[in-house]
């Protein structure tokens, strides 16, 4: 019965001319312009303006703009790498040393059995503490001088810069900007792909999120920067090293965005490209205190709140499979056993890939979960009881307990940074990818095609490694 | 979702000060009257929603406003979905609603939509169209837009001390009797005017006699035989519609939610009907 309205509507825009949406636009436009003609007053615009201008000529220069992505990226990552190992290591004796031992202690004068002490102390405090001390510190610098950045004004033009690229690759320049989000969270980056309009777009950018490096990667990507490739080079450049491969990961990780879009765009998600336009907002002054009060706040202790939440259950299952033991070696070591075969294929091993399905809720924990099922297994050699993570003093305690308890070499640390960002998305961007295509075939798509990747690069590095050395 | 500060005073709307005396209700006697709500505003008086192009400082007048600490980015498409607040102010409690930045609201992509249908259907008490002060006339589109659905809006003028910077000066007045609302200077980062915003939304908030929505101009004759023709059959089927025009040239033009609505028959409740709570019109 109201229909009858509709097809009035459709009768009486027959009988209008073909352009007059634009006409209406125009008209709206038209006012706007006149309103604001007489309302504004200006002098000296243009002497302001050349600031922002002179500014944006070298940041979104062809050649300049990603010369200048790549020094103040890599001294974002520099300063954190630089800036966290003192904080850590505080950290580590404070919380892994003192709060453990006393910890240990107080159990003991209760009297508790020695699994709840286990359960407990060795599985839920350990692992949480592990966490706080090897996020937090660079977190706390890593997210304050991003969230600069972004306030400045500046990551329009890294989506300015990046925009053409994506475009050639046959996506939505707008990914650009979501890619961005990505390197906060892949589940917030996955949500702002509602900023694209077209389908087709959309399921490239949330397909391709997850090649930005998320807040729970970070750590990894830098602790074995720090550990292994720093330590290739003498320690006056180690620093400039680490700092370089992680750049390096993050810049393997916009490569493979831009060759899966290409690829996408080219097979099951043909079609043509949206026009859009990007607008370069003025640069601002940071407010410096207020950004690092909402950096502090809002990601950092978010970040960690999350992280700390999945740590405890972590630690339990770690504690638990590393002393539920099945004939005559624990769960663990039954799955290491079982996982090892493909693990050094993809030149990782079993550890680290029971770790990952131990951390599939955050990537958060990878680090302290290896540390823990490595020490574990190896236990015998360091003397350290099942599931329980020795008091590791600093960065280079863990890379010594990496080499000699789990057999690590340079070809593992570097193919587990490869790995770090290609593999499965975490279960909260898993389901927010499910949230946000309601299709069970693109949310697999989605998970299944970078854990594939990785398998595929991982395999090829540990196959060129073996040949060349 | 950004933690709720702990903010100074807050407790039952009942313990604010009443409005006292004939100088209640001006700029001088508000600061004082703002509580902060943060994210829990519980039951309210008013539904505030804020409008504005993005990169205007939208998501600093909400902060403001809130007291919360909602992530603010210089960067187009920050907001996808919405976030919602509330402060008290007078003794009244207000929740306010974050709409995404859009340029329009011709409903071209998901931002828009959310943004027109919650102006729409949510029917908020006040709209706040927060603009850039440095660039009125790529903004100035969305407040008429947004006037032509309804009177109850404030302008919030915005970044003035940018625009100041860059020897841009703009007169409110002037601008406030060109678009029939008033319009308030504001420098949301610095907090400057904002009391002078809050009264402005507690003005409209609360007035019995809203400005009419913006009549539609047409210099053309073709089309605006058209539009009356349809808002004539607008006003038939959804009596007492306040912008028959306005929905009868959405329906010219095709836009797929409205003519939803006409087929859903909830168009009718942009009558009399009572508005939709502004959280059940989620997107």
């Amino acid at each position: 019965m109201t229909s009858d309205l509709l097809d009035d509507a459709t009768r009486l825009r027959d009988g209008l001319p073909e352009d007059f949406r634009d006409r209406v636009v125009e008209s709206l436009y038209t006012d706007a312009a006149r309103m604001a003609a007489t309302s504004v007053d200006r002098d000296g615009v243009r002497a302001r303006l050349t600031v922002d201008r002179a500014l944006d000529r070298v940041l979104t220069h062809h050649v300049w703009g990603f010369l200048a992505m790549g020094v103040l990226f890599f001294g974002v990552f520099w300063f954190t790498i630089a800036g966290a190992a003192v904080p850590s290591e505080l950290l580590y004796d404070l919380l892994v040393d003192d709060v453990h031992g006393w910890l240990l202690e107080v159990f003991a004068a209760v009297g508790a059995p020695w699994w709840v002490t286990g359960l407990l102390v060795d599985g839920v405090y350990l692992a949480t503490a592990w966490v706080i001390a090897v996020m937090l510190p660079p977190m706390a610098i890593f997210f304050p001088l991003f969230t600069l950045l972004e306030d400045f004004g500046y990551l329009p033009r890294v989506a300015f810069n990046l925009d053409r690229l994506f475009a050639r690759s046959g996506a939505h320049g707008k990914q650009a900007l979501t890619m961005m989000m990505g390197y906060g969270c892949n589940a917030a980056g996955v949500t702002a792909t509602r900023i694209i309009d077209s389908r087709r777009e959309r399921l490239i950018a949330i397909i391709t999120n997850n090649f930005s490096i998320c807040n729970g990667r970070w750590p990894t990507l830098i602790l074995m920067g720090t550990i292994f490739v720093g330590a290739v080079v003498p320690p006056w450049l180690a620093g400039f090293v680490a700092a370089g491969s992680v750049i390096a990961v993050v810049l393997v990780g916009i490569g493979v965005t831009l060759a899966v879009s290409w690829l996408l765009s080219r097979t099951v998600l043909r079609g043509e490209s949206s026009v859009y336009s990007l607008e370069l907002p003025p640069y601002r002054p940071p407010q410096v205190w207020r950004t690092l009060y909402t950096s502090i706040i809002d990601r950092t202790l978010k970040v960690l709140r999350r992280a700390v939440v999945m740590a405890a259950p972590a630690g339990a299952v770690i504690w638990l499979i590393g002393n539920v033991h099945l004939g005559d070696a624990s769960v663990a070591a039954h799955l290491v056993t079982a996982l090892d075969p493909i693990g050094w294929v993809i030149g990782l091993n079993g550890v680290i890939l029971l770790a990952y399905l131990v951390a599939v809720p955050a990537n958060e924990i990878i680090i302290p979960t290896i540390v823990m099922l490595t020490l574990t297994l190896g236990a015998n050699t360091l003397g350290a009881a099942p599931g329980v993570m020795l008091e590791l003093g600093d960065d280079q305690q863990i890379g010594s307990v990496l080499v000699t308890a789990g057999g690590w070499t340079l070809l593992t640390a570097v193919n587990l940074m490869l790995f770090t960002l290609l593999h499965n998305p975490c279960s909260t961007t898993v389901l927010t990818i499910w949230n946000e295509t309601r299709s069970v075939r693109w949310t697999a798509v989605a998970t299944l095609l970078p854990l594939g990747l990785g398998f595929i690069v991982c395999a090829i590095t540990a196959l060129v490694a073996r040949l060349v050395m | 979702m950004a933690a709720p500060l702990p903010s100074p005073g807050v407790g039952p709307p009942d313990d604010a000060p009443p409005a006292a005396g004939p100088c209640g209700s001006c700029a001088q006697a508000s600061p004082g009257r703002l509580q902060r709500l943060g994210l829990a505003p519980g039951r309210h008086d008013h539904v505030v929603a804020l409008a504005g192009n993005p990169n205007t400082g939208k998501s600093t007048v909400f902060n403001a406003l809130t007291g919360l600490r909602q992530h603010v980015g210089n960067w187009s498409g920050k907001t996808v979905s919405r976030a919602e607040g509330g402060f008290t102010y007078g003794g009244a409690k207000y929740r306010i609603v974050d709409l995404p930045g859009t340029y329009s609201l011709l409903s071209t992509s998901t931002d828009e939509d959310v943004a027109r249908d919650a102006l729409l259907f949510g029917r908020p008490d006040v709209t706040v169209v927060v603009v850039d002060a440095t660039r009125l006339e790529r903004n100035l589109p969305l407040v008429l837009q947004v006037r032509q659905i309804t009177g109850r809006v404030v302008v919030a003028l915005n970044l003035v001390d940018e625009a100041r910077r860059h020897g841009i000066t703009v007169d409110t007045r002037h601008l406030s009797r060109e678009l029939g609302v008033p319009v308030v200077a504001t420098a949301a980062r610095r907090g400057d005017g904002l009391p002078e915003l809050l009264a402005a939304i507690a003005g409209t908030a609360t007035t019995d006699d809203p400005p009419e929505p913006l009549a539609l101009v047409h210099h053309d004759p073709q089309l605006e035989e058209a539009v009356a023709a349809l808002a004539a059959r607008v006003e038939a089927r959804f009596p007492g519609v306040p912008n028959a025009r306005w929905v009868a040239l959405r329906l010219l033009e095709g836009d797929p939610g409205i003519e939803e609505a006409v087929r859903a028959g909830t168009l009718g409740e942009l009558a009399g009907a009572p508005p939709l709570e502004a959280a059940g019109g989620a997107a």
